[in-house]
């Protein structure tokens, strides 16, 4: 029973951030509004059940580390950040607007939660890696997450750095993988299959969970069962577009931008 | 000049343990001390250059003193947008160390030559770009960087440079070092053509022209202080370098000329943007590329006519 109360929270949280996520998209005709609504359970379920990281320790050596390796689905984080009070509501004013606060992608800022900038994709897992290092030659216990996309997973420095974590187990680091299926040009399964994806992740020495990503239960689950031996990776299965009927699954709202009524028609769903 | 670069290093290394070293899997024999001195604190990160660059900012941003080491094309041009975004972007503590500058694996071929480096990194933002002329320079560079706050790009030649300095040069980044000073004409020398211009130099005293030598050792932040001092007490400047010539010490200098209304003769010596098919040792190819000092010696005179 308090597990529902508890999914029942945040999924209140998660409609909150999704409709932040719109009003930052809408009113700036930013892209990325597909990968950022497939972001949102899993950013939830960190910021507010499992980081260790808080507005007031955001630069404590001994925090948990996020990045967002996916940086083009910062619209999703910037709204949580700001929903954790890592933001002054204002600094969601100054989204993709010039002289603004915050660009298309995120950029360093300790003070606001951002801990490295990212945007170009198959980066974030070394940086995650070098993170990792570190905390062990000091015995700090804290752990380093990187959400990275499915179509990222194309790029070869990924697997540089899941070979590299793989062989000297970095039990610190965990990856999150996001796959909504549907990278920049189309389906993953048609540009780049990256099936058998769990048993790639486990042949690098990985310990491999692979979740519904919108699922609450699951992700807490999954995030509890991490190996205290082996690096860790969270392969999310997730639905671009995900919480509006009309963006699901759909290619275009990588890019597109709602138009007035499409905002009103996404906003009504997110509502009910 | 690599052994003495990593000796000096080495003593940093034991004494300082916030420092990291990374290698992608090259320099054999090279840093046997390190693994000893501490394990902890060396990785061999594999044939791998883009992780190792994102591997040495993640530790920098963790705090550490990082020090990358390859030979110059796998570290800064496989690595190149790692190097921009990861490491110049953020401003990081992060020291590129580039063995191989020029022809040094002459033998070796294309792939392994050094020849656009600098032109690479001095175009990024936040990044010091320095080059020793000798290994008392590479051993005073090793504290220097141990010291510096910030990204750094630092060539190496490799084994068997000669000494420019019979004691320890002040060396100081951004700041020129005369070697020598003349009349009307000054030769700006970079890396191993300090050595170099030096016998060019010693060549055209004996025809009567004694030029003034400066070892540019800092490419960027470039001494223009010295570049302009220079230039209004000689009618005649030289660049030297072994890099291609349209994106390294010459053109860097010849901005500031320009911009500053120098009216005297400036020419840039280095490799032609031409590939020739030979196959050679370092001299070799120098001589194919007209940077052997008989070849410099014969170059200036002709420029002086």
């Amino acid at each position: 029973m308090k597990d529902v109360d508890i999914t029942e929270n945040y999924k209140t949280i998660a409609r909150s951030i999704r409709k932040s996520v719109l009003n930052l998209i809408y009113q700036t005709k930013s892209p990325h509004i597909g990968p950022s609504f497939s972001i949102v359970e899993i950013l939830v379920a960190l910021y507010f059940n499992h980081l260790n990281t808080s507005p007031e320790n955001s630069s404590d050596p001994d925090r948990d580390r996020f990045i967002l390796s996916k940086g083009h689905a910062c619209a999703a984080l910037y709204a949580v950040l700001a929903e954790r009070g890592f933001f002054n509501n204002s600094d969601l004013d100054g989204f993709a607007k010039n002289s603004g606060t915050l660009e298309q992608h995120p950029k360093i800022d300790l003070s606001r939660g951002i801990e490295v900038s990212t945007g170009s994709l198959g980066h974030g897992l070394s940086i995650g890696a070098g993170m990792a290092i570190s905390g062990k030659v000091d015995n700090r216990q804290y752990k380093v997450y990187a959400l990275l996309s499915d179509g990222e997973l194309n790029e070869g420095s990924v697997w540089e750095a899941i070979m590299f974590a793989g062989h000297h187990k970095l039990n610190n680091l965990v990856a999150l993988v996001d796959c909504n299926k549907i990278q920049a040009l189309g389906y993953t399964k048609d540009i780049i299959d990256l099936e058998p994806l769990e048993e790639k992740w486990k042949s690098f020495g990985w310990h491999v969970q692979a979740i519904d990503g919108h699922d609450f239960l699951q992700i807490l689950n999954s995030l509890e069962q991490l190996s205290s031996e082996l690096p860790n990776v969270i392969i999310l299965h997730t639905v671009k577009g995900k919480g509006v009927s009309f963006m699901e699954n759909q290619l275009l709202w990588h890019y597109r931008a709602p138009d007035d009524e499409e905002y009103q028609l996404a906003l009504e769903e997110l509502l009910q | 000049m690599r052994a003495t670069f990593f000796k000096s290093l080495e003593e940093l290394y034991k004494n300082d343990e916030n420092v990291f070293v990374l290698t992608a899997d090259l320099g054999f024999k090279l840093f046997d001390s390190f693994r000893t001195i501490c394990p902890e604190r060396f990785y061999d990160i594999g044939v791998a250059e883009a992780n190792m660059i994102g591997i040495a900012s993640g530790l920098s941003l963790s705090g550490r003193n990082v020090y990358c080491y390859s030979i110059i094309p796998f570290l800064v041009m496989r690595a190149f947008e790692q190097i921009r975004v990861d490491i110049a972007y953020h401003n990081l503590n992060v020291k590129l160390i580039g063995v191989g500058g020029g022809f040094t694996y002459g033998l070796e071929g294309f792939t392994h030559f050094g020849l656009e480096d600098w032109a690479l990194m001095r175009s990024l933002p936040n990044m010091t770009v320095v080059v020793p002329s000798d290994p008392s320079e590479a051993s005073a560079l090793a504290r220097i960087s141990h010291e510096y706050q910030g990204p750094m790009y630092i060539r190496l030649g490799k084994t068997g440079e000669p000494m420019n300095h019979s004691k320890m040069p002040d060396f100081k980044i951004g700041k020129a070092i005369f070697l020598g000073e003349g009349k009307r004409v000054a030769i700006f020398a970079i890396g191993n053509m300090v050595h170099t211009g030096k016998q060019v130099i010693s060549m055209l005293t004996k025809v009567g022209i004694n030029p003034t030598l400066i070892n540019m050792h800092t490419l960027k932040p470039l001494d223009n202080g010295t570049i302009m001092q220079v230039a209004l007490t000689h009618e005649a400047i030289f660049s030297l370098e072994e890099h291609n010539v349209h994106c390294g010490l010459g053109s860097a200098i010849a901005g500031v000329l320009l911009e500053n209304g120098y009216k005297g003769l400036f020419k840039m010596i280095g490799i032609p943007d031409k590939l020739e098919n030979y196959i050679g040792d370092a001299d070799y190819l120098r001589q194919v590329y007209g940077l052997s000092p008989d070849q410099i010696y014969e170059r200036i005179l002709q420029e002086l006519k």
